[in-house]
């Protein structure tokens, strides 16, 4: 073979930045069948939309840029961001919600800011915000637990399959009566039901499960076992993510109330309820928008955590994840700046 | 048990240690030719002293060093001067270098055989000048000279000799078999260091993947009474540590074995600490003991294009193709040739190349072993090369930076204190090839300076130049303000007394100047210098005291034409004077003011002309 000329170092470890995607994505498959299970197959629907969509813009915006399309694509980067909206909207959104949103987070969000690694902002978060102050009746018509359907099953309600499911997403088939199919969130439900206490709460509203909401509570479960997956592969550190849930719970401690009507909820609730555990586990540790030292990281995640319970317990908005983690991507920069850590050599 | 350290990030790539170290270590053998590069250190060049056609003997100087900062070359066996002249030489620019080329005899005559002393009987002087005779560089490294790094002074603060068993690096087994092989050379070459630096602590450090050759060591050191060559109460001891790349980098090193770490840009010296190689411990043993000049070292030749791996004893100058051959190398599925190991290590392409002082190891792997890198992705900021840096440095930052080209940004995040041990290029799941972009930073940065250093010379002497001639131009101005003011006056004066009553006043002044000069306490009135309103008025201002000094010396004048008028000559000599000496400035200095400064000079004389027959008018009238 003609000797070449490599400077060193000449080893390399196997892990690419495709497969640390691929990885990525895959841990979010625990998640994602609790959530099929317990809502329906809409979810599948919004991530294999998401992806047709994602990959179709992702191709357009890279040729635009005249640069190699498939290995761009490859890189797998635009497969997580739409996995990621994908569980962030409502089971069953429209195609159109989809198409929107994946715009905002690989064109917008993505490509304008220069493409991967250059984007300061979390590309999903991005899209589900812009769909959530565009269309927020749509974005918070959020799909009832399966097994609530069937006990609710007044108005012919009947659990559509997955062909019907595309059918319902690409909106040929009605979306079902609004009454039954469709549900408040347990996260919704503490918000605008100040006079009541939890335990009534509880009573009143048999989505509210055990800890989190029914489903909610095993999709937040599913999703904690993805990232210690990652973690344990190495994928990202803990810094952030243990951070952001440890902010969290004490937040919601010190603010639980002892569960009256004036309570902002259990710590089991707020880890366990909404997009807590995705966005510890495969938001904020996206690690282009982030912090990048682990001191940083930890008060990035710390911030995040802080940021969701306080628009969850005093914000006008269902959830608050994404919020959360777009104010603090656009901290990250100043918390970079004043967590160097120290050089080697240097006092 | 003594404490040890951990340092920051760090990595644990394939070891691939256990291929080369079956064997023994055995001689390569003599090669046909040998190629000798004189330059092998960092430091001058040396300079040859033989010339083609010159037969050598091994061990015979063939080219001696250039100032201090630089060491001799002997020929490592017998044969003849064939060629001096540029060859392809092992260095990571891959420029071509003065080698001087000896056609080998094979009989390997020494020149002098070597012979055997007693260390402990010479004084540190005579050590360091066996050592710098002898070739011996850092054999690690960059191949600092070193008797320069242990001419540590007189009374000197070292505390701590440290001893780098480390060989952090994959494949490379060099160091390994040295101290399983040759630990008694070893301990006698770590004695006559303790002996020239006297420390108060020797401190070999071994990773924990060498574990099997503490034993053969610590009896080693036990053959020598350490305190004695000091002076001091000195430990010798034998530390070993969790293997982890780059624990070997003198600077980490340092951290595990001390908890210190060596201040940026300072020498571990300023610790107290100092570091050696362990194949230059062995070299100095040769050169003091055995009187044996540096002219081969061990070098493992390894990786899966051979297959018979293993760790050589060869002569310095022997080229890398002769090595490969001896260990069955296959170039049909060689993709590159390093020199050096797999994190570190620079490719050669060309295999005539020789071996130098610091080839520690020849690196010819498949490409299924070290594949070619794929394209580098976009920086995901994943942070994992931060994790693995082991100077706590943010790789992704000075990439972001080196990309921008920002080199302020990046010495603000100190690139300087990046040793390029390539750690972050390893985990870098995007493939950025991320110690090239430093290095190329560092360069950039390099010249940066330079042109900066540069720029301020010149702005210097730009200035210098500036302020001379605002002084020039300052003084014109004042000299044409007295030479106004001296005018106006003489006009005054001129205009206040009719000749006629002039000379009858000059001549009474005469008179009663002769008179005061017969009384000397009485002083004349004509002299008595009168309280001058211009005199009182600015004297801060060097114009007014110019005007007024000229006003005082006006009334003197008045009184003694005679001594006024020499005055005149005298102080238009002095304006000519200085006239010329401004011309032969600006002539010097090509100004373009030349011309103006002649002119200057041909008034002065045309003064000078005219105050001279004034003079002499003077001294004619009065002697008629
Ligand atoms: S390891 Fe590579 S991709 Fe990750 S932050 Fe560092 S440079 Fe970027
Ligand atoms: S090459 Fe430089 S930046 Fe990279 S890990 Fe080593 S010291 Fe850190």
């Amino acid at each position: 073979m003609p000797l070449v000329q490599i400077t060193s170092p000449h080893a390399h470890t196997s892990q690419s930045t495709s497969s640390v995607m691929l990885l990525v994505a895959l841990a979010t498959l625990p998640g994602v069948a609790a959530l099929t299970i317990g809502f329906g197959w809409g979810t599948i629907t919004n991530i294999v939309l998401s992806i047709i969509f994602a990959l179709a813009l992702e191709a357009g915006a890279v040729s635009l840029r005249k640069q190699p399309i498939g290995f761009y694509l490859r890189d797998n980067s635009a497969l997580v961001t739409a996995i990621l909206l994908g569980i962030a909207l409502p089971p069953y959104a429209s195609w159109w919600i989809i198409l929107t949103g994946m715009f905002f987070a690989i064109i917008i969000a993505k490509h304008l800011y220069g493409g991967l690694g250059y984007n300061p902002f979390n590309p999903a978060m991005v899209g589900y915000v812009v769909l959530l102050i565009s269309f927020p009746i749509e974005m918070t018509r959020w799909a009832a637990p399966l097994e609530l359907v069937s006990e609710l099953d007044t108005s012919g309600v009947s659990k559509p399959t997955l062909i019907e499911s595309f059918g319902i997403a690409l909106r040929l088939i009605e979306l079902p009566a609004i009454d039954g199919f469709t549900m408040a969130t347990p996260l919704d439900l503490l918000r605008q039901n100040d006079a009541l206490m939890i335990s009534d709460l509880k009573q009143t509203y048999p989505q509210f499960g055990a800890q989190g909401g029914l489903v909610w509570e095993w999709a937040n479960l599913g999703f904690l076992i993805g990232g210690l997956f990652l973690l344990y592969r190495k994928i990202y550190t803990w810094h952030g993510p243990v951070s952001m849930l440890v902010t969290l719970s004490l937040l919601a401690a010190i603010f639980y109330d002892g569960g009256s009507s004036n309570s902002g909820g259990s710590p089991m609730l707020h880890l366990f309820s909404g997009a807590t555990m995705l966005g510890a586990w495969f938001i904020l540790t996206d690690p282009v928008s982030s912090a990048v030292s682990n001191k940083g990281r930890i008060i990035f995640g710390a911030g995040i955590g802080a940021l969701i319970f306080i628009i969850r317990q005093w914000g006008n908005y269902p959830d608050s994840v994404a919020f959360a983690v777009l104010l603090m991507n656009f901290a990250a920069p100043l918390i970079d700046h004043y967590t160097q850590p120290k050089t080697y050599g240097h006092s | 048990m003594r404490k040890i350290w951990d340092i920051h990030g760090g990595i644990h790539p394939p070891e691939n240690k256990a291929q080369s170290l079956d064997h023994s270590i055995e001689f390569a053998g003599i090669p046909a030719q040998l190629i000798l590069p004189v330059s092998q250190h960092i430091g001058a060049a040396a300079s040859p002293i033989v010339q083609i056609g010159d037969t050598v003997l091994k061990g015979q100087c063939i080219a001696e060093a250039v100032g201090p900062v630089s060491v001799p070359i002997h020929a490592p066996s017998s044969g003849t001067i064939t060629a001096i002249e540029d060859r392809p030489i092992a260095h990571p620019s891959g420029l071509d270098d003065l080698c001087i080329v000896i056609d080998t005899d094979g009989r390997d005559t020494w020149h002098q055989p070597p012979s055997s002393r007693d260390f402990t009987q010479l004084d540190k002087a005579t050590l360091v000048e066996l050592i710098h005779n002898h070739g011996i560089a850092g054999m690690g490294g960059a191949g600092f000279p070193t008797s320069i790094k242990l001419n540590v002074g007189e009374p000197n603060n070292i505390k701590t000799l440290i001893l780098n068993g480390t060989e952090c690096e994959p494949y490379i087994t060099s160091d390994h078999v040295l101290m399983r092989e040759y630990s008694r050379k070893l301990a006698q070459g770590i004695a006559i260091l303790a002996k020239l630096v006297q420390p108060e602590e020797i401190l070999l450090g071994v990773e924990d993947n060498k574990i099997d050759v503490v034993a053969g060591l610590q009896n080693a050191l036990k053959q020598h009474d350490f305190s004695a060559l000091t002076g001091k109460a000195t430990s010798a001891e034998v530390i070993t540590f969790p293997t982890k790349y780059p624990s070997g980098g003198e600077k980490q090193l340092i951290e595990i074995l001390t908890g210190k770490q060596v201040p940026t840009g300072s020498l571990p010296a300023s610790l107290g600490i100092v570091c050696q190689n362990l194949g230059t411990a062995v070299a100095i043993s040769d050169a003091v003991i055995d009187d044996r000049p540096l002219i081969s070292r061990i070098t493992t030749v390894t990786g899966q294009a051979v297959t018979k791996p293993r760790n050589f004893e060869v002569l310095l100058g022997t080229p890398v193709e002769y090595l490969l051959a001896r260990s069955g190398y296959n170039a049909s599925i060689n993709n590159r040739l390093v020199m050096g190991g797999p994190m570190m290590g620079f490719t050669l392409l060309d295999i005539t190349m020789p071996v130098v002082k610091t080839t520690n190891c020849i690196l010819a792997p498949t490409e299924a072993e070290l594949p070619t890198p794929p394209p580098a992705q976009a920086c995901i900021r994943c942070g994992l090369c931060a994790e693995a840096c082991p100077a706590s440095l943010l790789p992704q930052q000075l990439f972001w930076f080196a990309q921008g080209k920002e080199l302020e940004k990046l010495e603000q995040h100190n690139i300087a204190d990046c040793i390029e041990c390539g750690a972050c290029s390893y985990v870098c799941p995007s493939n950025i090839p991320l110690v090239q972009y430093y290095r190329a930073s560092k360069a950039e940065i390099r010249q940066r300076d330079a042109d900066m250093q540069q720029a301020e010379h010149a702005k210097l002497r730009f200035d210098a130049r500036q302020e001379r001639l605002d002084r020039l131009e300052a003084e014109k101005i004042a000299a044409r303000q007295a030479r106004q003011a001296k005018a106006a006056a003489n006009k005054a004066a001129q205009a206040g007394q009719d000749p006629k009553a002039a000379t009858v006043a000059a001549a009474l002044a005469r008179v009663g100047a002769k008179k005061s000069a017969l009384e000397p306490t009485h002083k004349a009135p004509a002299s008595d210098p009168a309280p001058d309103a211009t005199l009182a008025t600015d004297v801060d201002d060097p114009v007014q005291r110019a005007i007024a000094r000229r006003a005082t010396q006006q009334q003197a004048d008045t009184a003694n034409p005679a001594a006024a008028l020499q005055r005149a000559v005298e102080s238009a000599e002095a304006r000519l004077k200085k006239a010329r000496l401004r011309l032969t400035n600006a002539e010097a200095e090509q100004d373009n003011n030349v011309d103006a400064f002649k002119l200057a000079v041909d008034k002065c004389q045309s003064k000078l002309n005219q105050a001279r027959a004034a003079l002499d008018a003077h001294h004619a009238a009065k002697n008629l």
